[in-house]
């Protein structure tokens, strides 16, 4: 293959000659340092993690509730506060998620109602994660009553990654080509009926995969679950919508900050954050797996 | 079904997109279990008659009409037309051949379902009628549960018509449909309109002269908006009235 590419390229005129250029050369080795320290921070960050972590983890370290002030012992209620938090979050934020995204996809038109709208899930998008937390404070816990609580806190990240699921599902409803929707309503379908059996099942893995990358973002945040769900310490896993859970973000604050032994606990430290690493991580590449293949499937 | 009438009156129909007028005051009529074609070159609002003809103009945010279309006698942009049941009776085949990504049945069954019908038995002889008469029920009754994008081009144009025919239309409009298909699935096409004919009322946009020709008893020229010629294929392709169309069909531009 080679011999014949290079005999084939020889007599042609325009073959480049060999000269170092001493700004490209500087220039592209530049880029590529930084290119390669992006990817290199991700490894230097696992790396340690998983270096401080791993020895903690083990079969009995996530099967089983802290023991002795949260010194000894494993992290189930932790993970089990973490699973529901996300999944509640998710359960709450996806139908309104979605509903927003079909009307500005597939119903707004141009004007003052869309214009703010958009400007205000933008904005929303930026607001800080803290305020998000104060806010869920204020409206779930207080306001609503539901305490410090699973329902509160699901409710308050559910809030923040409204905007991160709005404008995925909003893009995978773009995605579906136009014709799709023309042979629908050529047949006599209603606009409705386009949407609920064509528009919205094209564009489902698409929507399905912005929530899985949601799901990863919302899994690790902190301050959102602070004052409105994160408990110090529950003796077992929550039995009701309005107890407050132990989270994985939180669980790793507490003891590194707030604990009275955290010299004694940094191993189950390090083995928290790698189980959170190791759960964010998964969904991504769930997320991006799914995202490839539909990618692949897809032929118009 | 074949009657002499006519099935569509159109009357001083002109159609607007913004302020440009892309349709100029046209008056034909459209007889019933024929083929009618329209040609023209590119822009002259072909399409766009076309597609008023079921409303699916409407879509488009800008556009507005004025004048009159009539089907079957009924004003079909008054207030109080069924757009939906229009679009039911008047089917539309596109140019690009645009199958949903489900199975070959379930594109079929598409129209059936939405207009409420669930029992499988009623579902299955309307699928299989269908994709007899659309002369694909050979090739694809071993692959029903199979992607209708799996399917060869040509096969996926004759399943598109497969899914309006399922509707049983009264009449069917064609935008260009052969213009993405190889020659071979371009004579298939043009020969299952011409079976369809004893059926359905056939309209046909299409860029080749020679398809209009082969195919269509009426034969209609559009140029910049305009209705320049109506009237029989053999009378517009042998001896046309107006200069325009003789050096259209002649090839001498467009």
């Amino acid at each position: 293959m080679t011999r014949i590419s290079e005999t084939a390229r020889k007599p042609f005129a325009l073959v480049r000659k060999k000269r170092f250029n001493l700004k490209q050369g500087f220039f592209l080795s530049l880029i590529r340092t930084f290119g390669f320290a992006g990817a290199l921070t991700l490894f230097v960050i696992l790396f340690f993690v998983a270096y401080n972590g791993i020895h903690v983890i083990s079969w009995d370290f996530i099967s089983r509730p802290p023991i002795e002030a949260m010194t000894k012992g494993g992290i189930f209620p932790v993970i089990v506060g973490t699973v529901l938090l996300t999944a509640l979050c998710m359960i709450a934020v996806i139908p309104i998620g979605v509903t927003t995204a079909v009307f500005l996809a597939e119903y707004s038109k141009p004007g003052m109602l869309l214009d703010t709208v958009m400007m205000s899930i933008y904005t929303l998008a930026g607001v800080p994660s803290v305020v998000f937390g104060l806010f869920g404070l204020g409206v779930f816990v207080v306001m609503f009553n539901f305490g410090m609580s699973l329902l509160a806190g699901s409710l308050t990240l559910a809030i923040m990654v409204l905007p991160y699921i709005i404008s995925t599902s909003e893009e995978a409803l773009k995605a579906v080509p136009y014709s799709f929707r023309e042979a629908s309503l050529a047949c006599g379908a209603t606009k409705w009926q386009t949407i609920k059996k064509v528009v919205l099942p094209t564009a489902m893995p698409g929507i399905l995969t912005g929530a899985i990358l949601g799901t990863a973002k919302v899994s690790g945040e902190t301050a959102p679950i602070m004052f409105t769900a994160a408990a110090f310490f529950t003796p077992g896993v929550p039995r009701s919508f309005f107890e407050p859970v132990m989270a994985l973000p939180y669980h790793i604050y507490v003891l590194a900050t707030a604990g009275t032994h955290i010299e004694e606990t940094r191993g189950i430290q390090y083995g928290t954050a790698l189980t959170l690493i190791v759960l964010v991580l998964g969904m991504n590449l769930l997320g991006i797996i799914l995202r490839s293949r539909q990618r692949k499937k897809k032929t118009w | 079904m074949v009657d002499d009438g006519n099935i569509f009156e159109i009357k001083d129909f002109s159609i607007y997109y913004g302020d440009f007028m892309a349709v100029k005051n046209v008056r034909i009529d459209v007889r019933a279990g024929r083929i009618t074609a329209i040609i023209g070159p590119s822009g002259c609002g072909k399409s766009t008659l076309l597609r008023s003809l079921n409303r699916m103009n409407d879509l488009i945010i800008s556009s507005r009409v004025e004048g009159q279309v009539l089907f079957q006698g009924v004003d079909i942009y008054h207030r109080d037309t069924d757009v939906i049941e229009l679009r039911r009776r008047v089917g539309m085949v596109f140019q690009k051949p645009n199958p949903f990504p489900s199975s070959v049945y379930e594109n079929v069954a598409y129209g059936p379902k939405i207009r409420g019908i669930r029992k499988k038995s009623q579902l299955d002889e309307i699928v299989e009628n269908a994709l007899v008469r659309a002369d694909l029920w050979k090739e694809v009754k071993d692959k029903l549960n199979e992607s209708g994008l799996s399917l060869s081009g040509g096969q996926m144009q004759r399943l598109c018509i497969a899914r309006s025919l399922a509707q049983e239309p009264e009449v069917l409009l064609f935008d260009e449909p052969t213009s993405a298909l190889d020659p071979i699935s371009t004579a298939n096409i043009e020969n299952l309109l011409q079976e369809l004919q004893k059926t359905v009322t056939i309209i046909i946009v299409t860029h080749n002269m020679q398809q209009a020709a082969r195919i269509s008893n009426y034969t209609a020229f559009m140029y910049l908006g305009e209705m320049i010629e109506f009237g029989d294929t053999d009378t517009i392709f042998v001896n046309p009235y107006n200069k325009l169309t003789e050096e259209y069909i002649t090839g001498r531009f467009g």
